[in-house]
């Protein structure tokens, strides 16, 4: 298929310290140029003063109308040089981009806001500036005021919004953008929980109109609901591109993968413990995959190791599992084995396992505190666990359900759903479906058949 | 207007052109134009998109003028009235110790309106390569987070200072009917001086801004310069003043043609043409040079402003 982005061998350098030659003097420059040739001939004793950075490496991909395309990648990755080449803000070093459609970029949320003007007048201005014709922005007003909800406030100066009403205004303007391609850093960064979601929505909504969306993202969880595909660089490069679920299940390994997922002592003495027991090794992994990352339909095992010091002790281990959010989503304990019940557990090493199901946690990142408690009355130990894993939602993602469904858990639930009986009038089904809310599902209404 | 959904995206008309209409319908895959709209590579000098794309935001540098005037005059007392105290009080000053006291010669016209006439051009002159050599550092926040042609930012300046030049303009006339001066054939040079003062400061401004992005040496060096050159070009006194064999000298200065331009128009003096004519060709000359000056600096804008 003809792409409508094709980028080739793109390069961009940077200097580093480049933001102080900003500030340069003319003398400074005068001095420098009468220097050069000097500076040149040290340069070439090995000595450098100006260490070139190429934040794009011969980056190279073509995206097909259409496509949303998630970029990931750690800080300084070139995730935003990339972008910011991509809206023609600054140019690269070599190599060359083509588009096939009009480009709007949305690098930040009010660019050119003025604090002086009202809400009405920024609407007109933050349009113009982000590309949009007078009559367009006119036509749209009205769609742009309902959006923010801020009827009531159109002619205060934005000086006087609170920072929420901002975000709104300015995200407002931004979302009735109508380009074939829409290029958007990190702008999700912001705002509060329900912004985000809007945010997300509206990006859904473009997505599903056809348009070309290129979307910079931390937030895993919205790259893999909103983008079929993904592209990981680090270092300027391309490290991976394909279907987003890969790319971020492969970035996720590599990056935050197995090293938080476990922690081992292999020192009795300096372990986290007491007389009578000491951690040797806590570790949470998927069960029986060869895959290094939690999904949401992985069921997983969380496995802790520990010395007992104490011959004939009855010790058992409770866990309390917390969500992002700090709940309690459940809290487990092997007080019901009772394996060791008349003798006691005998000095050594030992290992509790506790089999978590799949569909059962929500996603998103979770910790644990953990438990030993002896003669199930009394604590003799607790800890924070330092090991936390993160639940991805890599289901088959409608783009509706984007972001995180809320509840401490999400367990995947046994539903049954059957007509009783039937009515007459079938046509105010139409009318039910048009009153949905933006970001329900539909199938709870598309019953009938 | 319908409200367009989703739906009709199937029912896009479809547009073969290079440059598809600004439609709210995305492009499918069937109507992509076979050329890229844009071509994004180092080092490319002008060409016809960048000029196409200055056509295609017209609108914008409209909103940047509307928001520099708006914004000028935000909360303070006087308001707009501002643009008209700053020249009158200025000519009642140099009326009273240029015209008055040091008693400098006026071309027979009254020495205030003499002095008003020239301050007219050289305030909107001055404020304008001041406001313009200032804001692209100004406008840091737009250069690096939204693309437009950045020669929009300068000149958007330069047209906001028109404004006030509109309203000093019209203090001007309510000054001409007190003097009863009469007027002649030589107002219709009138709009075309002003055009001209317009396209010297648009070259200034542009050079200056693009320079100021990256020595911040110029905010410093430009009050000082406009000074400086106030004294050079005829404001407080007729060209006439200087003695003859240095009045060349003075003409190298393209403010001196222009604003003796605006006196022989108003007053229907005649015109000196040489003078008039070494001014079009400097600012033609600098306007290129500053085009030129200005495309190479704006590539690096994003990266060190």
């Amino acid at each position: 298929m003809k792409p409508i982005i094709r980028v080739e061998h793109l390069s961009k350098q940077y200097y580093l310290g480049v933001r102080d030659a900003a500030y340069d003097t003319l003398r400074e420059s005068i001095v420098r140029t009468i220097r050069a040739p000097f500076d040149r001939l040290r340069r070439t004793n090995g000595k450098h003063n100006a260490e070139p950075i190429w934040a794009l490496k011969d980056v190279g991909f073509e995206v097909a109308p259409g496509e949303v395309i998630g970029v990931i990648g750690p800080n300084g990755a070139g995730k935003s040089t990339l972008l910011k080449v991509l809206s023609r803000i600054t140019e690269p070093t070599t190599g060359r981009i083509q588009l096939y459609g009009r480009v709007a970029s949305l690098l930040e949320v009010g660019t050119g806001f003025h604090p002086e003007l009202t809400g009405r007048e920024n609407i007109y201005l933050n349009g113009a500036i982000l590309g949009m014709r007078k009559t367009e922005i006119v036509s749209k007003f009205d769609e742009i005021v309902a959006f923010s909800e801020l009827e009531k406030f159109l002619d205060t100066p934005v000086k006087r919004y609170s920072s929420g009403m901002y975000m709104r205004l300015a995200f407002a303007v931004a979302s009735h953008l109508e380009p074939e391609i829409l290029v958007v850093d990190e702008v999700l960064a912001v705002g509060d929980a329900a912004f985000q979601r809007k945010c997300l929505g509206k990006m859904g909504d473009v997505a599903r109109e056809g348009r070309t969306v290129l979307f910079v993202s931390h937030n895993l969880i919205a790259i893999q609901s909103l983008c079929q595909r993904a592209i990981w660089l680090s270092g300027g490069e391309v490290i991976s591109d394909g279907r987003a679920g890969e790319v971020v299940s492969k970035y996720l390994t590599s990056s935050v993968g197995a090293r938080a997922l476990e922690e081992v002592w292999d020192d009795v003495e300096a372990a986290p413990g007491n007389d009578v027991v000491r951690l040797h090794r806590v570790r949470v992994r998927p069960q029986g995959e060869t895959f290094d990352c939690l999904t949401m339909s992985t069921p997983f095992v969380i496995e802790v190791e520990y010395w007992n010091l104490l011959p004939g002790a009855h010790l058992h281990v409770t866990l309390h599992v917390y969500t992002e959010q700090e709940i309690v989503a459940f809290t487990t304990g092997n007080g019901a084995d009772n394996t060791w019940q008349d003798s006691g557990m005998p000095a050594g090493l030992f290992r509790c396992v506790c089999y978590v199901p799949g569909d059962l946690l929500n996603a998103g990142r979770h910790r644990f505190v953990l438990l030993v408690v002896r003669d199930k009355t009394a604590i003799i130990f607790r800890r924070d666990s330092g090991v936390s894993f993160e639940i991805l939602d890599l289901q088959e993602r409608e783009l509706s359900q984007y972001g995180r469904e809320i509840g401490a858990v999400r367990p995947a639930l046994k539903w049954v759903t059957e007509q009783l009986r039937a009515t007459q009038q079938d046509n105010s089904s139409a009318d039910q479906v048009g009153l949905r809310l933006p970001g329900e599902p539909a199938t709870a209404l598309s019953e009938e058949s | 207007m319908g409200i367009s959904t989703t739906d009709d995206a199937s029912t896009v008309k479809t547009t073969q052109t290079a440059q598809p209409s600004r439609s709210s319908t995305p492009l499918s895959p069937d109507n992509l134009p076979d050329t890229p709209l844009v071509t994004i590579e180092a080092n490319k000098a002008w060409n016809a998109s960048e000029l196409h794309d200055l056509w295609a935001y017209r609108e914008l540098l409209y909103f940047l003028t509307w928001r520099d005037v708006k914004v000028r005059y935000k909360q303070t007392e006087l308001g707009i009235a501002w643009a008209i105290i700053q020249p009158l009080l200025t000519m009642l000053i140099f009326t009273l110790f240029f015209g008055r006291l040091a008693g400098v010669p006026s071309d027979n016209v009254p020495y205030p309106i003499f002095a008003y006439a020239g301050l007219l051009p050289w305030t909107f002159f001055a404020n304008a390569i001041t406001n313009s050599g200032n804001s692209l550092v100004g406008s840091a926040n737009l250069i690096t987070k939204v693309y437009f042609p950045r020669v929009i930012i300068p000149g958007a300046a330069v047209a906001a200072g028109l404004v006030d030049f509109a309203i000093g303009f019209i203090i001007l006339v309510l000054l001409m009917f007190y003097y009863g001066v009469t007027i002649g054939w030589g107002l219709l040079m009138f709009l075309p001086l002003v055009l001209l003062t317009t396209l010297l400061a648009a070259g200034m401004g542009m050079w200056l801004s693009g320079l100021n992005v990256k020595y911040r040496d110029v905010r410093f060096a430009l009050p000082f310069l406009i000074q400086l050159w106030m004294f050079v070009s005829p404001v407080i006194y007729p060209a006439s003043f200087l003695p003859a064999k240095f009045r060349w000298f003075l003409s190298l200065n393209p403010m001196t043609g222009i604003i003796e331009g605006f006196r022989a128009s108003l007053f229907g003096h005649r015109f000196n043409w040489g003078s008039l004519t070494t001014s079009l060709v400097i600012t033609v000359a600098l306007l290129l040079y500053a085009s030129y000056s200005f495309r190479r600096m704006e590539k690096t804008f994003a990266d060190i402003v």
